[in-house]
């Protein structure tokens, strides 16, 4: 019986050995992906900073004024003024689009038929 | 195991026989067992001891080999244990209310050689000076061929020029990575933006810090890593800020002015949404100071923060809504405006006769200087000291630029009466153009005090009460009478009804003794729209003269007010402000979107 317990606390050491070595390697791999990944993020990051200083740097004031006056024969674009601005009143309504008649009803003959004097 | 008998029958009886006492050999021979198990548990446990004083030398030993293997590494950072981010650990970003980017970083690279490693200095220094024309070929090899060790040839580089570098092929040339500070919007608020510089240099890194403006006063935050990258949100608005540039360069120009500034404030927050001052300058190539001459000529004087000026009859609405507050006087109480006024041996004029008496309101609306010292004199120096302080007016502003501190208010040496008269009328008493503004916007927002600040925040505590909420509305009328029938006509912006009041000061001599008169500061200042004002402004411009008609004309009416007016047209539609009927709002319609 003693052996019996001998033996088994034995394999039982070498299982649980087997399991921290596993453990051990897929926790530095686990690690390093971890590393790649932040120099991964790291890149997008100065990628990304790179990006948004170009995008600034390509919509600022002065180049954007410029090129407004540059293409003003295509575009017409003014800087935004107060009579740009108008009151709602100052906005017709669309003209009522009617829908083409496919019935034609003759109205002199509609009460012909009816024995109610038409009001 | 033999154990020895107590009592020995042989010895028993042999004792007996010689008439001894048998219990001296049991008491004899149970000694000796006692001994005997004594010695061997000694001997066990000095066997347990040996044994446990090994593992505990083992661990001991262990730990200390760990100690001394820690100890004698290079310092490694542990990975596990990845608290924050550790990527974002440059300088954060600044950005305008919108976040727009005002300020960021670029990755670049420092060059720099260490001539023991070189190949070929001489065609080293020939190819450099080929990248880089600044250079001196002859300076440049003879410290690659002296006792140099190590030696900086340029602290930023682009990716071409690294490339081209690279291309020369020594091994003595190197590159250090650096961090570098651009403001793509180039000149556009380059004073509050200020500037940044290198500061403790490296060869793998250096750190960056800010040399001026909100860079140097949040230098500590921006350089925060436990803000993880977050920029820093400034008030301004990007597109705003650029108009008014944009405006006021063309009115520089137009008025032959030494310098011009001007700011566009929040009138309920205090928040700027814009501040130029020009002649400005490129942050991404900070001038130096001047060395000689007046540090004001310099284009990194920020004439909005750091000028004091004696801003002339701007102030004088300042005097009318003391009086009003202390119940002296009401906008119809009719002021003695008869000329010249004497006071000792000083005389107070007018630009106009305005005849004997004119009413509060006319006396802002004319500006006459003789109706506000009158009204200055009924409440005194101790009290005009008192009001001028709540509003601000004593102190240096607490805007948030490292150059706040130094517009710090001229005041007189002593408050006499006579300094409480010119005071009333704005000569006397120096400050900067953004103390006008911040005054003008505690009228506007009804009576409570305005600080102005350059930080986007949702919510506001509000400002503890100067006046009241009539003083401030009587205030307003009065301002919005100057722009509509006044000296300000000019400013008369359809649709935003403005308000405001025109200062002309004549410009005192730097050495003492007198003002000039031929040279004035012209300054329009005033909020729109006057009723229930949003926006509070200040035009400046320093030494403007108008010359379309056939005499010079200084006055701000002709200078400051006009390009103000242009300010707000432009400015306006970009903040949202739709231009308003007045008198005749349309009844029933509400506004849906704009």
């Amino acid at each position: 019986m003693r052996g019996v317990i001998y033996v088994l606390s034995a394999l039982a050491v070498v299982a649980l050995g087997f399991w921290a070595y596993q453990e051990n390697y897929s926790t530095q791999q686990s690690l390093r992906e971890v590393r790649q990944l932040y120099a991964r993020i790291g890149a997008a990051h100065a990628r990304l900073g790179m990006l948004n200083a170009e995008w600034a740097y390509l919509n600022r004031p002065d180049r954007l004024r410029d090129l407004a006056d540059l293409n003003f024969d295509r575009l017409g674009l003014l800087p935004l003024r107060p009579e740009a601005f108008g009151q709602i009143e100052q906005v017709g309504f669309p003209p009522e689009m009617l829908p083409p008649i496919m019935n034609p009803v003759e109205v002199s003959s509609a009460f012909m038929n009816t024995d109610e004097e038409p009001l | 195991m033999i154990r020895r008998p107590l009592r020995p029958l042989a010895r028993i009886l042999k004792a007996r026989d010689r008439g001894e006492n048998p219990d001296a050999i049991e008491r004899e021979n149970l000694r000796l067992r006692h001994e005997e198990n004594r010695d061997r548990a000694r001997s066990r446990a000095e066997g347990r001891l040996l044994v446990l004083g090994g593992c505990f030398f083992l661990a001991f030993g262990a730990i200390g080999l760990k100690m001394g293997g820690m100890a004698g590494a290079p310092a490694e950072e542990p990975r596990a244990s990845a608290s924050g981010n550790p990527i974002i650990a440059q300088r954060a970003d600044i950005t305008d209310r919108k976040g727009r980017i005002l300020a960021t970083n670029l990755d670049t690279y420092a060059l720099y050689a260490q001539p023991p490693q070189m190949v070929d200095p001489v065609r080293s220094a020939a190819e450099l000076v080929r990248i880089f024309p600044e250079l001196d070929e002859q300076e440049l090899l003879e410290d690659f061929t002296g006792p140099r060790k190590f030696m900086w040839i340029r602290k930023q580089i682009s990716p071409e020029q690294r490339q081209a570098v690279h291309d020369i092929g020594d091994p003595g040339l190197l590159f250090g990575p650096r961090e570098m500070r651009i403001y793509p919007n180039g000149p556009v608020a380059a004073h509050i933006l200020g500037g940044a510089s290198y500061g403790r240099e490296g060869v793998s890194s250096a750190e960056v810090i800010g040399v001026a403006g909100v860079e140097r006063r949040f230098d500590a935050y921006l350089r925060d890593p436990a803000n993880e990258g977050a920029p820093l949100r400034l008030s301004l608005d990007l597109t705003v800020q650029s108009a008014v540039e944009e405006v006021l360069l063309g009115g520089m120009n137009l008025l032959n002015a030494r310098g011009a500034a001007a700011v566009l404030m929040e009138a309920k927050t205090g928040e700027i949404v814009a501040m130029a001052s020009l002649p400005d300058f490129d942050p991404n190539n900070r001038p130096r100071p001047l060395t000689k001459g007046s540090p004001a000529d310099s284009p990194l004087f920020n004439r909005m923060v750091q000028g004091v000026y004696e801003l002339g009859s701007v102030f004088k609405i300042f005097a009318v809504a003391q009086g009003l507050e202390m119940g002296l006087i009401q906008p119809s109480t009719m002021i003695d405006t008869k000329g010249p006024m004497t006071w000792g041996r000083f005389r107070i004029r007018d630009f106009h006769d305005y005849g004997p008496q004119l009413s509060a309101t006319d006396v802002i609306v004319e500006s006459s200087n003789i109706g506000t010292s009158r009204i200055a004199l009924m409440f005194g120096a101790e009290k005009q000291r008192e009001f001028l302080g709540e509003l601000g007016m004593l102190e240096p502003t607490a805007v948030e630029m490292i150059e706040a501190p130094t517009g710090k208010p001229l005041l007189p040496a002593q408050w006499s009466e006579i300094s409480t008269m010119t005071i009333s009328y704005g000569h006397g008493l120096s400050v900067t153009p953004l103390h006008l503004a911040a005054g003008y916007a505690t009228l506007a927002n009804g009576g409570l005090k305005v600080t102005p600040t350059l930080l986007h925040k949702a919510n506001r505590a509000p400002g503890e009460r100067v006046v009241s909420e009539q003083t401030a509305a009587a205030t307003r009328a009065m301002l919005r009478a100057v722009v509509s029938r006044g000296t300000a006509s000019l400013g008369d912006v359809e649709g935003y009804e403005v308000g405001g009041k025109t200062g002309t000061a004549d410009k005192p001599k730097e050495n003492g003794g007198g003002y000039y008169k031929d040279k004035v500061i012209s300054t329009f200042a005033g909020m729109f729209p006057a009723t229930d004002p949003k926006y509070v402004f200040v035009v400046t411009f320093d030494e403007p003269v108008e010359t379309t008609g056939s005499i010079p004309r200084r006055t701000a009416g002709w200078t400051a007010v006009p390009v103000a007016a242009e300010m707000i047209r432009r400015t306006a539609p970009l903040l949202g402000l739709r231009p308003q009927v007045e008198g005749a709002p349309y009844e029933g319609i509400s506004l849906a979107a704009n």
